[in-house]
């Protein structure tokens, strides 16, 4: 196996024994970006002082790590993948990117993205789109899929990426690697150029359950700097890792099982279900009665959300200014209108348009509001099913990977791929995709289990009890 | 029903200037998006308190005590344009 194959417990181990180097490992994976880059494009940018990073490691996890392309690096350029934050280079870390610079971890770059995360398919980027590893004419899904994609064709042992609305797991399921969203507020926002504030957070994107246990200890913890950051004592994830799911008691909405979903996902959901409960876990059907107006709501919260965060792009400050050829309503208002017309694209300008409206005078109780207002119902559904329940598991997301472009023109068929992973965010709680089989075209399912907020290790211990008894993440790409 | 006026007006709300075709792209999108969130009203919220953050946390306080912070320098040294140190915009007032 070449060493860019493994997974960072399998490197930290063979560095322990002095059979290889931090150097050697971060030269396998540039020598694969450089095989197979050209053909999957999940990296938007390299740091060109990667290689000797590596060499020069001396933290305890000298792991190459590849970074979503909204995180902000001192002095690397980060755009999230638009063209208004051109030449953008930020005069500080993000705290996780300063905790894992502590920890020795050498940054690869920045991985492509939906502009400014809005998107499911990483194909709305000024970059153009990220292809799948195990099939490169569909979408490795999004919008973190530069990172996922980079995972999976082993470009990168680790990735950060941000989640919203799923853009962690559901990318993570269409490239058959691991992706887990913290509840909110266990990893500082510091630096992560914010979507919706109320939404985001950062997340490990890793090859199997054991390195986002890892990845886990060395980003979580409470911040100062990020206001919502909850001030929790974080314990080792690592010990959360044990293979015993006896008497677990999981719940199985009845509401995630319905029209759209695709058989084949279905039947590897039922296997991966029955697999878990020979080894003793308890499954119960439970109902979360307000899940069809999940999508919804998100909408008009992260749309409402996002047009407030996406105001400061206007031209003043830094990254693009434009200005009209001919004069329109004077000069500065021009600038602004003119510098976001320019620097944002499509679905961008349709996500403010969409939020802007709900906030503005006359429709805020009728949409803004009353999302809110859902937001509770959907947030109660979940606290009762966990008054009885240490865990909820569904699919991923209802389909396998779809075929670039294919949804393009048509953004609510898009918006509903996120149909099981939204509602984790608006109820703040934590969630985890793991690989769980294949289609019969190869591409990979992937497994969503859902806790209690800051129950992150029963997430771990659940899924790790899984990964103990099938091999689906070792299947590797060969590109 | 969302008119092409309504895309205008929420546009420089937005402050994007929108060509004629996105404005019309834009007319028949948040119409269909709006008939979907729509499905919401069928909810009675009436006694519903709204949730805008998930975590029950209060107003977070510091020391006062002043700290270092990012040097004038460090910030200008991403302006667009600068001018005796500050950023530099077009002319507001004639």
């Amino acid at each position: 196996m070449k060493l860019n194959e493994l997974t960072a417990h399998e490197i930290l181990d063979l560095i322990k024994q002095k059979k290889t180097s931090s150097g050697e490992v971060c030269q396998a994976v540039l020598d694969q970006i450089e095989r197979s880059d050209e053909n999957v494009k999940a990296f938007v940018r390299l740091n060109d002082q990667a290689s000797a990073t590596a060499k020069e490691a001396n933290g305890p996890v000298p792991i190459p790590i590849a970074i979503k392309d909204n995180i902000c690096i001192t002095d690397q350029e980060v755009t999230c993948s638009s063209r208004i934050l051109k030449n953008f280079r930020p005069p500080y870390d993000a705290t996780v990117i300063e905790k894992l610079k502590k920890s020795g971890a050498v940054i690869l770059g920045h991985t492509n993205m939906d502009e400014f995360a809005f998107g499911s398919s990483t194909e709305n980027s000024c970059y153009g789109p990220t292809h799948n590893p195990w099939k490169l004419d569909c979408v490795p899904g999004g919008s973190s899929g530069g990172s996922t994609a980079a995972v999976a064709a082993n470009e990168a042992i680790w990735a950060l990426g941000s989640d919203t609305g799923g853009s962690i797991r559901q990318p993570a399921a269409f490239c058959g690697v691991v992706g887990l969203k913290p509840t909110y507020g266990l990893v500082s926002r510091y630096g992560l150029i914010a979507f919706a504030s109320s939404l985001d957070q950062i997340g490990p994107i890793t090859k199997d359950v054991t390195d986002s246990a890892l990845l886990l200890n060395i980003i979580s913890g409470t911040d100062s700097r990020d206001s919502t950051s909850a001030p929790f004592t974080v314990p080792d994830y690592t010990k959360a890792l044990v293979n015993e799911v006896k008497n677990i008691k999981i719940g199985i909405p009845m509401e995630y099982f319905i029209e759209g979903i695709d058989p084949e996902v279905k039947q590897l959901i039922v296997n991966a279900i029955e697999m878990l409960e020979k080894s003793g876990a308890i499954f119960e059907e439970v109902s979360l009665p307000h899940t069809e107006y999940a999508v919804a709501t998100y909408y008009i919260i992260a749309t409402a959300e996002a047009s407030s965060n996406l105001a400061r792009f206007d031209g003043v400050e830094y990254g693009l200014r434009c200005h009209p050829e001919k004069m329109r309503k004077n000069p500065l208002v021009d600038m602004y209108e003119e510098t976001r017309a320019v620097g944002f694209g499509k679905e961008v300008k349709r996500r403010i348009m969409l939020g802007t409206y709900s906030l503005s005078s006359g429709y805020y109780d009728d949409y803004y509001l009353r999302g809110l207002k859902v937001r509770t119902l959907i947030k109660n559904d979940f606290d009762k099913v966990f008054e009885n329940y240490d865990a909820i598991i569904t699919p991923t997301a209802p389909t396998t990977a779809f075929k670039i472009g294919e949804k393009a023109n048509d953004p609510l068929s898009m918006y509903l791929s996120d149909i099981y992973t939204i509602s984790a965010n608006l109820a703040g709680i934590p969630a985890i995709s793991i690989p769980c089989g294949f289609s019969k075209d190869g591409l990979p399912v992937g497994l969503q289990i859902m806790a209690k907020p800051f129950n992150e290790e029963m997430l771990l211990r659940i899924a790790y009890s899984f990964e103990q008894s099938t091999d689906w993440h070792k299947r590797k790409v060969r590109l | 029903m969302i008119t092409d006026k309504d895309v205008k007006y929420i546009a420089s709300l937005a402050r994007i200037h929108l060509s004629d075709e996105e404005s019309a792209l834009f007319t028949k999108n948040l119409e269909g998006i709006l008939h979907y969130v729509g499905k919401l009203e069928k909810l009675d919220v009436s006694k519903v308190e709204p949730t805008s953050h998930v975590l029950p946390l209060k107003n977070v306080y510091r020391e006062d005590v002043v700290k270092p912070s990012l040097p004038q320098q460090a910030a200008l040294k991403i302006a667009v344009e600068k001018h005796n140190g500050a950023f530099k915009v077009p002319k507001v007032i004639e």
